[in-house]
């Protein structure tokens, strides 16, 4: 099964690339051209994110250098720990939700301190991989179309993100 | 609730660098904070310029439509505000596709049409319609089939059992995709019927 859908993973990407165009050419589409305005497009929608990422990156960045956010995790700990939530993960909680890389980062480090078939790396990479930046994913998709008042979307996002952290933990001990 | 998260996490760090001498530190991670925001931006040009081509093909050979035309029945009652056949669908749902099968760099420019297809609904473009809360909500608890990226770094480690972690990461984005959607559902009932002319965008595109 983990196999078929490591396959599918590697050709749903070349498959579509060669789908698309030939599937066009038949509908008599100018394939090349057609590509070319679109992909004009791509830049402009890149470029326009740029000012939103910097805002946020920016303070992300400050919160994790000045120690805040450590501190605020070492208040919680003993909390988490008496509900079988290892201090060790705590971090990502945080982590995941603003910074991709940060967190895969420090995913990597858990697995490679612990050993990959630890409770610790298991939670730590159940966390990572069930869960996405909550806060890169807001700012790219709305950054992308000029949206400025998100509404409740933060909201949601951010209580997905610890109803995915608790149930990572849980999932774990119910199966390993 | 972006502008108080922003405020308060530098005003925070700050205020508890300044009382535990890490001034500098702080000062040096603002600027390298907004290289990675651009250095990410850069990395994004070149996937978002190949992706939106293809897809403009897709666009013009009518594929999008007949996705849209095909998926819509099971992922309309998620987005209840957007007109039946629109091209909306056809991407949303290869946004989803992309997600399920972890492949992020094709998942981000879908994800993006989606929403620039969403935006044109949108009686108000500096205020995210309830459609576009569903799609952000779905894509940030992603759910996902194969974390391909943690698997390896399992393996590099010489794990027992890399692929060991599928089961517990579906059952654990199943928890929080449902989560999202339930929560995005009580959120948009609690806002009332939006401050938004959607109905009649409805019925100027079906007429």
């Amino acid at each position: 099964m983990v196999s078929f859908l490591h396959a599918l993973s590697a050709w749903s990407i070349p498959i579509m690339i060669v789908l698309i165009p030939l599937y066009a050419a038949f509908r008599k589409v100018p394939v090349y051209e057609t590509f070319i305005d679109g992909a004009k497009d791509g830049f402009q929608t890149a470029v326009s994110i740029i000012p939103h990422l910097v805002g946020m990156m920016t303070a992300i960045g400050m919160f994790r250098a000045s120690g805040a956010m450590d501190a605020m995790l070492g208040l919680v700990r003993p909390l988490f720990e008496r509900i079988g939530i290892p201090g060790e993960v705590l971090p990502l909680g945080l982590l995941r939700p603003i910074s991709g890389s940060g967190s895969l980062a420090y995913v990597t480090d858990l697995i490679k301190t612990h050993g990959p078939d630890s409770m610790i790396a298991r939670i730590a990479s159940t966390i990572q991989g069930s869960t996405d930046t909550t806060l890169y994913v807001l700012t790219v998709y709305f950054g992308a179309i000029g949206i400025r008042k998100t509404r409740y979307a933060l909201k949601v996002g951010l209580f997905s993100d610890a109803v995915g952290f608790f149930a990572a933990a849980a999932a774990c001990w119910l199966l390993f | 609730m972006v502008n108080w998260i922003w405020l308060g996490m530098i005003l925070f760090s700050v205020v508890y660098a300044a009382a535990n001498g890490r001034v500098q530190q702080v000062t040096e991670a603002a600027f390298s904070g907004a290289q990675t925001g651009v250095t990410v931006c850069i990395g994004l040009i070149s996937i978002l310029v190949f992706w939106l081509g293809l897809m403009r093909i897709a666009e013009a050979s009518g594929l999008v439509a007949k996705l849209a035309r095909a998926v819509a029945p099971a992922v309309r009652w998620l987005f209840p505000d957007v007109p039946r056949d629109h091209p909306a669908f056809g991407y949303i749902l290869s946004n989803m596709s992309a997600n399920l099968l972890g492949l992020g760099n094709a998942a981000t420019p879908m994800g993006i049409r989606a929403m620039q297809e969403l935006q044109k609904l949108n009686p108000d473009p500096n205020t995210a319609t309830p459609a576009m809360c569903t799609l952000l909500a779905l894509n940030t608890a992603s759910i996902t089939l194969v974390p391909t990226t943690l698997i390896a770094i399992r393996m590099n480690f010489g794990s027992q059992h890399p692929t060991d972690i599928v089961a517990s990461t579906l059952l654990a984005t199943i928890v929080s995709t449902g989560a999202a959607i339930l929560a995005d559902r009580w959120y948009r009932y609690r806002s009332g019927p939006p401050p938004l002319m959607i109905p009649s965008a409805t019925e100027t595109k079906g007429g």
